[in-house]
């Protein structure tokens, strides 16, 4: 079987998902990529440097140069005359472009897998991930999208892949790409990150958030996620939504303050390897998941453990 | 303007979901159902273009059982106009549910569609842009905002890094995010009057499009459970298991 991956890339570096669909891709077959973008020479180059990577296609054309799904998936729909999988990791741009892909082929997709099996079936969660379903493809081709944090990260060196031009598909000229507010975190990018300090309702406002968890977050050296209520109260950025409809985290440990445990929620961290909360009600649903816990109130406990770090 | 919002009949968000021992399935006997939430997010942004004058008719589409029409008794009650009910008692995946879109799509001639961003039962985040794609249409997913103009559409999504906003010709695709509204909850007249507005009943076999099942699922199982750790008494004893983690200095 041979797999096409598309790479998903920002300011010329590869991003961490796309490793991460590398050895799921791996795991179905041979791993072809496809690197999609404006000015994507050097992308390229690293994308044929990945371990377990045996050949890489480029489309670089200015059509390209913000991943809109009506130009992207005709160039994919071309490709996969030759291939009979395609990848994608289900991340934003990811979840945008792979159905259309489907669609145009005529085959359903698989979101989200969180395995490949023997046999050719995935799993994957549904029910934010109160339930994981095991299915199987009858379509001759396929369509997947990967949950990051199921799978390990390849190897950014070790390979050394042939690197081919593709001609672009061009401009649809149904879409166009406006502006973008994208936030540059000083502190680890969520998805990727060994430590996450995540913040709830709790925190009151933007101030009293960023008073007590950045801090925190810096002497750890933490990414900071929160909660959607916290997101929709405007305590902090979009991008830091951590949940069933925000990002998927696993980090070695999180540590969730002022924070309930909806089962939206748990859906984007229960997968954490350990599990710390700190809330004032002992009988907060948060406290059911955690490895460790602390009833107190968040705003005496957080300042005293920064300081005693 | 039409606009065209497909909604659909799942579990109720705030009830946990329960597998079957046999590992057949969720069980849904007896259990609360509403209109998938992102969906009401769509009903409530296609309600208010038509409060601003900007739409001229809104019309919910649900597939799915006789007993989805309580979720589009809901749109209306919101503020829908009419519904259309494609009835079908085995489940309809995304895909064949995108052709059957684009079906009535072809009948209604909307010039604006908005979808959920995901259903919360299969959590696919598929069916706007596979209809998309059938209807060779441009598209916009993970909606936060909204602009409507004569002929275009300018669409700000919640993407991984922050926030992106693109233009799109219409007709086009608009699939919603959490942030796009607060849905209203349907005054007690409203659902009065929601009773007495149209609602079509059709047959899949009405569009001739094959719904057959593409994904076999073989089992559904419960994830592994974790189970609550202990109790620190004080920030000293969570500082000392911080410490023993290897992450404290
Ligand atoms: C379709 C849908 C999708 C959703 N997706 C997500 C998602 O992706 N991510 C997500 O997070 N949510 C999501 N939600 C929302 C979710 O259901 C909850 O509403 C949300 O997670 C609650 O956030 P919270 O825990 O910060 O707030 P609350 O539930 O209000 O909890 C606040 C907690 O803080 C504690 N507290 C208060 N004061 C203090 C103090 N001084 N010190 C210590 N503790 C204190 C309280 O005891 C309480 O437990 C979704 C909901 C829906 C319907
Ligand atoms: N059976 C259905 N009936 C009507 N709309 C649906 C149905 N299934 C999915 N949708 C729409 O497609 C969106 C995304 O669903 P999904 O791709 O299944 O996650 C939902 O939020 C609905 O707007």
């Amino acid at each position: 079987m041979k797999t096409l991956l598309w790479v998903e890339h920002e300011d010329g570096g590869i991003k961490d998902a796309t490793l991460s669909s590398v050895t799921a891709a791996a795991r179905i077959g041979e791993v072809h990529l496809l690197v999609v973008g404006y000015d994507v020479g050097a992308v390229a180059t690293q994308a044929a440097a990945i371990a377990g990577v045996q050949k890489v296609h480029v489309a670089d054309d200015v059509a390209y140069a913000h991943a809109l799904a009506e130009n992207v998936a005709p160039l994919i729909v071309q490709l996969m005359a030759g291939h009979d999988v395609f990848v994608a990791p289900a991340t934003s741009n990811g979840k945008n472009i792979a159905p259309r892909v489907a669609a145009l082929l005529d085959v359903m997709q698989i979101s989200d897998i969180l395995s490949v099996e023997e046999d050719g079936s995935f799993t994957r969660p549904i029910y934010a991930g109160n339930a994981v379903a095991t299915v199987r493809s009858r379509d001759a081709k396929k369509v997947v999208t990967v949950r990051g944090t199921a799978f390990d990260k390849a190897a950014r060196e070790g390979g050394s892949a042939a690197i081919e031009t593709v001609a672009s598909t061009g401009d649809r000229g149904v879409s166009a790409f406006v502006s973008a507010v994208i936030v540059r975190q000083e502190r680890p990018e969520l998805t990727s990150a060994k430590m996450i300090v995540a913040g709830g309702r709790a925190l009151k406002d933007s101030e009293t958030f960023a008073q007590h968890l950045f801090p925190l977050a810096d002497k750890l050296g933490a990414a900071v996620g929160a909660s959607r209520a916290a997101v929709d109260a405007g305590y902090v950025p979009n991008d830091y939504q951590v949940g069933q409809t925000g990002k998927i985290v696993a980090p070695e440990i999180y540590l969730a303050v002022g924070i309930s445990g909806a089962i939206q929620h748990l859906a984007g961290m229960k997968d954490s390897k350990t599990i710390i909360a700190i809330n004032k009600d002992a009988d907060a649903p948060i406290f059911q998941v955690a490895d460790i816990g602390l009833v107190g109130d968040l705003f005496q406990v957080v300042p005293e453990l920064t300081a005693k770090l | 303007m039409k606009i065209l919002v497909p909604v659909k009949r799942v579990i109720d968000y705030n009830v946990k979901p329960r597998v079957r021992a046999d590992g057949s399935g969720v069980d849904l006997a007896n259990v609360k159902m509403s209109m998938n939430p992102f969906d009401e997010i769509a009903v409530e942004e296609a309600v208010r273009l038509k409060e601003k004058g900007v739409a001229t008719e809104v019309v919910a589409v649900s597939i799915g059982s006789a007993k989805a029409q309580e979720v589009l008794r809901t749109a209306l009650a919101m503020g829908a106009d009419r519904a259309i009910l494609i009835e079908s008692d085995a489940e309809v995946e995304p895909l064949a549910v995108a052709k059957l879109l684009a079906a009535v799509q072809a009948e209604e001639q909307a010039g604006l569609m908005i979808l959920g961003k995901q259903a919360i039962d299969d959590d696919s985040n598929q069916t706007g842009q596979m209809l998309a794609a059938l209807l060779d249409l441009p598209q916009a997913t993970f909606a936060s905002k909204l602009e409507v103009a004569a002929d275009s559409v300018t669409v700000t999504r919640e993407v991984d890094g922050g926030l992106e906003t693109l233009k799109l010709d219409l007709p086009a695709i608009v699939t919603t995010d959490l942030r796009l509204n607060e849905p209203r909850y349907a005054s007690l007249p409203n659902i009065m009057k929601a009773k007495s507005k149209p609602l079509a009943t059709r047959a899949v076999a009405d569009f001739g499009v094959d719904v057959t099942p593409r994904l076999e699922t073989l089992k559904v199982t419960e994830p592994a459970k974790r189970v609550a750790g202990v109790k620190v008494a004080d920030v000293d004893e969570l500082v000392a298991k911080l410490k023993s983690l290897g992450v404290a200095a």
